[in-house]
């Protein structure tokens, strides 16, 4: 088993069934050639510029770079949350909350698995550090997606439930613990269903990566299975920080619900 | 005692008044013109400028939660969070001959406790809403239009408990439409002016 490169030719063969695409909705009329086009050249562009950067680190091997790219990412997380947000909360605290808490979470399970399981040297040696950190704070960011739409959007509609257990002196923990509870399960959902669908359903990408690249498959199997578990734990500590803070953002110090501090985005009509 | 003093209430002018124990003050004015506004702010449940005193303390000295438990406002549309009001009720009174009482004196039996709230009248709901908030002894209760949804009869009965609640020494800030009530229970009465009408743009028409 070996590593096969692709060459730029190999690259243009398989933009043949790209072009395929763009045909079907040329012969259907579904006006999506402009999108295709561009939301791959925008895919090329993306994953262009981070092979390449992700190689100057590699080669750097300086902590420097690696933090640098790791901030790049949570700039990137805040960013994507925030936009995915059907309501989301007034200035900046609405990114804060999307960043900070897969971040940190992310970093949390990585630096564990880093030190205690890899043991790569130096601990944040950027080839082990950068990927996992990725698909942590990627699986994160999805379900704390899923709980700030959740509980936001739940505190909106269930206004008249939670004032009217304020009003009989509940403090804001047990007035909004049902929405709370409701938004934490929601988030934990997508990490439940690809731990019971792995292997049968999909094979996992990183899992097909380390196979295509010529690793024993049983081997990639074992690391899918530590990535699976530090992504449920990234995910975990994630879902519940967003949950938490989300609830203490909607409240104030006197126990109010305070939903004026969320501000409706305005869906772009695509 | 409540003591409301200069409370700002935009664009109302603002507000001072109190009210003594055993006392109520009714308040009157059109829709809009924050009766609901003005016994939110009370409990506490909006921020809004002033200071409120309940027997000397102002409601800034108290956790929010404590001060609602001593102040309780009680919604005209009243919130629910469980599939039966039993739930909504602290559970170490749910099933106390007082609570039994309480729900008789406004015609209601403990069975309706454990009925669906959607299979429940607006009406019921309303009643099952005060005899709620009537737990854990509160010294200020703030009703909102509390006999707005309520029939005759039922509307009597519920006027008879606001009439017991302030002959036992509590405070009742009462939001009504109803004149006849406002005259009957209280004490002191507020007027809130009209709400002023934003004047129509010259050049806009209808949006």
């Amino acid at each position: 088993m070996t590593y096969v490169s692709l060459t730029p030719v190999d690259l243009a063969l398989a933009a043949l069934l790209l072009v395929l695409t763009s045909g079907l909705s040329l012969a259907f009329r579904l006006g999506l050639e402009r999108s295709i086009a561009t939301s791959a050249l925008r895919m090329c562009v993306q994953l262009g510029i981070v092979g390449f950067l992700l190689k100057l680190v590699f080669e750097s091997g300086s902590l420097l770079a690696t933090a640098g790219f790791a901030l790049m990412m949570l700039v990137a997380t805040a960013y994507e949350v925030a936009s995915r947000q059907e309501r989301r909360f007034q200035g900046v605290a609405s990114y804060l909350i999307g960043g900070a808490a897969p971040f940190l979470a992310g970093l949390i399970a990585t630096v564990f698995a880093v030190t205690a399981i890899i043991g790569s040297e130096p601990w944040w040696s950027p080839r082990f550090l950068l990927p996992i950190l990725g698909m942590m704070i990627g699986n994160a960011l999805a379900g704390v997606t899923l709980v700030l739409d959740t509980i936001t959007s739940a505190a909106t509609r269930e206004k008249s439930a939670i004032e009217g257990r304020l009003a009989l002196g509940a403090t804001r923990w047990d007035a909004l613990q049902d929405v709370l509870r409701r938004g934490l399960r929601t988030g934990l959902t997508p990490i439940l269903s690809a731990m019971a669908v792995a292997g049968v359903v999909s094979l996992p990408g990183m899992m097909t990566g380390q196979i295509l690249a010529g690793a024993d498959p049983v081997e990639a199997m074992k690391y899918q299975i530590m990535i699976m578990f530090l992504i449920a734990g990234a995910t975990g500590v994630a879902v519940v920080l967003a949950g938490l803070i989300s609830v203490a953002l909607l409240t104030d110090e006197r126990h109010r619900l305070r939903l004026d501090r969320l501000v409706p985005v305005k869906k772009p009509d695509a | 005692m409540l003591r409301v003093e200069t409370l700002r209430l935009a664009p109302l002018p603002s507000l001072t008044f109190q009210v003594a124990d055993g006392e109520c003050l009714t308040v009157e004015g059109a829709s809009g013109s924050g009766k609901t506004r003005l016994l939110r702010a009370i409990a506490d449940l909006d921020p809004v400028e002033g200071l409120i005193f309940l027997d000397g303390a102002e409601r800034h000295e108290i956790p929010g939660p404590r001060w609602r438990a001593q102040v309780r406002y009680v919604a005209a549309e009243p919130g629910w969070w469980s599939d039966t009001p039993r739930g909504t009720f602290p559970p170490d009174a749910v099933d106390s001959e007082r609570v039994e009482r309480q729900l008789a004196n406004v015609g209601l039996t403990p069975e309706h406790l454990d009925r669906d709230i959607g299979h429940l009248s607006t009406g019921e709901r309303a009643r099952l809403a005060f005899v709620r908030a009537l737990q854990g002894e509160p010294k200020a209760l703030l009703l909102d239009e509390p006999t707005a949804a309520l029939d005759p009869a039922s509307a009597a009965l519920v006027e008879e408990q606001i009439r017991f609640q302030l002959y036992v020494g509590r405070i009742v800030v009462l939001a009504t439409h109803d004149v006849g009530l406002s005259q009957r229970v209280s004490h002191t009465r507020l007027m809130l002016p009209k709400p002023r009408l934003a004047t129509p743009q010259p050049t806009g028409g209808p949006a």
